[in-house]
């Protein structure tokens, strides 16, 4: 078996998720091989290639690359594919966007949001926001995935030496154009590889009480996450939501304040190792899935636990 | 322009579902049905866009059993000007569904289709995509605007770092985020309007489909519970907690 992952990186960095990914394919078995499809993307492709169990890194180098548009990237992705028994990435909204294009042009029926790896052809997936877990078994010549990346421990970032290799092409589509990003700037770390979590909901009333939550979780070294109704209210922008329709995260300590706990949110946080709530309404149904709950208001118990910690 | 927007039926997003006891399959039966509430944003889109003057047709158009008519009838009634059913009771996957819808785009020709990202049963986010590719459209996921120019389409996409706008030449096809819009309420006069449009039914043998699944569930199984927790009484317990007992901070 040889199997496919395809990176998730910015050009100049790869990205955490890549690692884990990785570790999927490992949980698979075979060799490992990793494409970088950027526009100067030397650096990612050389960090790709320090991950261990990595074979081969496949570098596309080219401006059709650069935003990773998935009508460039997916042809690219299926062309390669074809010589694999598996194509993996990581379930981010990059992977989600270009994946399943590939998987159509390979006429393979892809598999979102692998959590665990039960033989080469048959993965466990969330269905139902996560209320329900179903093992599929593929019959597809070659199997298409995506990978839930706070399911699978990431490989070592380093210690591996894999061969890099130039692929030589240049897919463009010419029926999409990139016309630019806004992206959100934050020094804490990024939600889905933060060790901690701290989640604002509703109860938090307004955007500036966020700050609230950014001392707490600076001096915890958090990222700071939010619910679905924090989001629609337009307190914080809707990067930071955690939910079905937002970002997964499973978090070593995950604080939930002034959030109720609506499926849509659980499905997004209910693997984190250690979770908190604090909510002044005891009947919140976050407090059925909380290692340790507070019925207290919110703005007399983060500030006391910001002094406290 | 013409429109075509895809939707859904689903268990009602408020229904906490559970596997059946011999993990066959999740239990829907008596369990209150929707459209799904990613597709009623694509069809509010969709409206918006032909009170705007930019579309004039809107075509509804759903897989499944025959009681997916109802759903057609809910776009109908939001504003939708006719229905299509693609009618069987086989399980239908994102790629036999994807593989349907080319066969109404080439049909139909709309210049635009309109799907949700997901939809809450099977979570897959794969249908638009693999449509635009057996279409050869161009794509753009997780829509929170949607703008049609002269020839184009500009979306702006929800991203992981914040947000990203592109660019598409039409025809193309649109998935919907959850914040692209509001959708309307339909009214009694419309509900009651929506039942005299038309809607065509076909099949997957006469779209000339092969819809045979390409993934078997082996089983499905309620998640790991979590343990009952317990409730701290102050901040100062709870910090003395995760400090000695969780060890997480």
């Amino acid at each position: 078996m040889s199997i496919l992952v395809i990176a998730e990186h910015d050009n100049a960095e790869l990205k955490g998720a890549t690692l884990n990914t990785i570790a999927a394919a490992k949980a698979i078995g075979g060799d490992i091989d990793v494409l970088v499809a950027g526009s100067g993307c030397g650096a990612a492709a050389e960090a790709a290639a320090k991950a261990e169990g990595v074979s081969k890194v496949l570098v596309a180098d080219n401006a059709a690359y650069e935003h990773q548009l998935a009508e460039n990237v997916a042809k690219l992705v299926a062309d390669l594919g074809k010589n694999y028994s598996h194509v993996l990435a990581p379930a981010t909204t990059t992977g989600k966007n270009m994946l399943p294009r590939a998987a159509a042009l390979l006429d393979v029926q892809p598999i979102s949001d692998i959590i665990a790896v039960e033989g080469p052809d048959t993965f466990k997936r969330p269905i139902y926001a996560g209320n329900v877990i179903a093992t599929v078994q593929s019959s597809d010549a070659i199997k298409v995935a995506s990978v839930r990346t706070t399911a699978f421990d990431p490989v070592a970032a380093e210690g591996g030496s894999a061969v890099v290799e130039n692929v030589d092409v240049a897919e463009d589509a010419a029926v999409s154009k990139f016309v630019g990003e806004e992206l959100a700037e934050s020094d804490r770390p990024e939600l889905t590889a933060a060790r901690v979590v701290i989640s604002g909901g509703r109860g938090m009333q307004n955007g500036e009480n966020f700050e609230l939550l950014y001392k707490v979780a600076d001096k915890l070294g958090a990222a700071v996450g939010a619910s679905r109704a924090a989001v629609d209210a337009g307190f914080v922008p809707n990067d930071m939501q955690v939910g079905q329709t937002g970002k997964i995260v499973a978090p070593d300590l995950y604080v939930a304040v002034g959030i109720s706990g609506a499926i849509q949110h659980l499905a997004g946080m209910k693997d984190s190792k250690v979770i908190v709530a604090i909510n002044k309404d005891e009947e919140a149904p976050i407090f059925s899935v909380a290692d340790y709950g507070l019925v207290a208001d919110l703005f007399d118990a983060v500030p006391e636990l910001e002094t406290k910690l | 322009m013409k429109v075509l927007v895809a939707v859904k039926r689903v268990v009602d997003y408020n229904v906490k579902v559970r596997p059946k006891a011999d993990g066959s399959d999740v239990d829907t039966a008596n369990v209150k049905m929707s459209i799904n509430p990613f597709c009623e944003i694509a069809v509010e889109e969709a409206v918006r866009l032909k009170e705007k003057g930019v579309v004039s047709e809107i075509v509804a158009v759903s897989m499944g059993p025959k009681q997916c008519q109802e759903q057609i009838r809910t776009a109908l009634a939001l504003g939708a000007d006719r229905g299509i059913q693609v009618e069987t009771d086989a399980e239908l996957q994102p790629l036999a569904v994807a593989k349907c819808l080319k066969a109404i785009v080439e049909k139909e020709e709309p210049q635009l289709v309109i799907l949700g990202k997901q939809s809450i049963d099977g979570d897959n986010n794969q249908t638009g995509q693999m449509l635009a590719a057996l279409t050869g459209m161009g794509q753009g996921t997780f829509a929170s605007e949607v703008n049609v120019e002269d020839g184009s389409v500009k979306v702006t996409r929800e991203i992981d770092g914040g947000l990203q706008t592109v660019e598409l030449t039409l025809p193309a096809v649109v998935t919907t985020d959850l914040r692209l819009n509001e959708p309307r309420y339909a009214s009694l006069p419309n509900i009651m309007k929506a039942k005299k449009k038309p809607l065509d039914t076909t099949t997957p043998d006469e779209l000339g489909v092969d819809i045979a699944p390409r993934t078997k569930t082996l089983k499905v199984e309620p998640p790991a519970e979590r343990q009952a927790g317990i409730k701290v009484a102050d901040v100062a317990e709870l910090v003395e907690k995760l400090k000695s007992e969780a060890k997480v901070i």
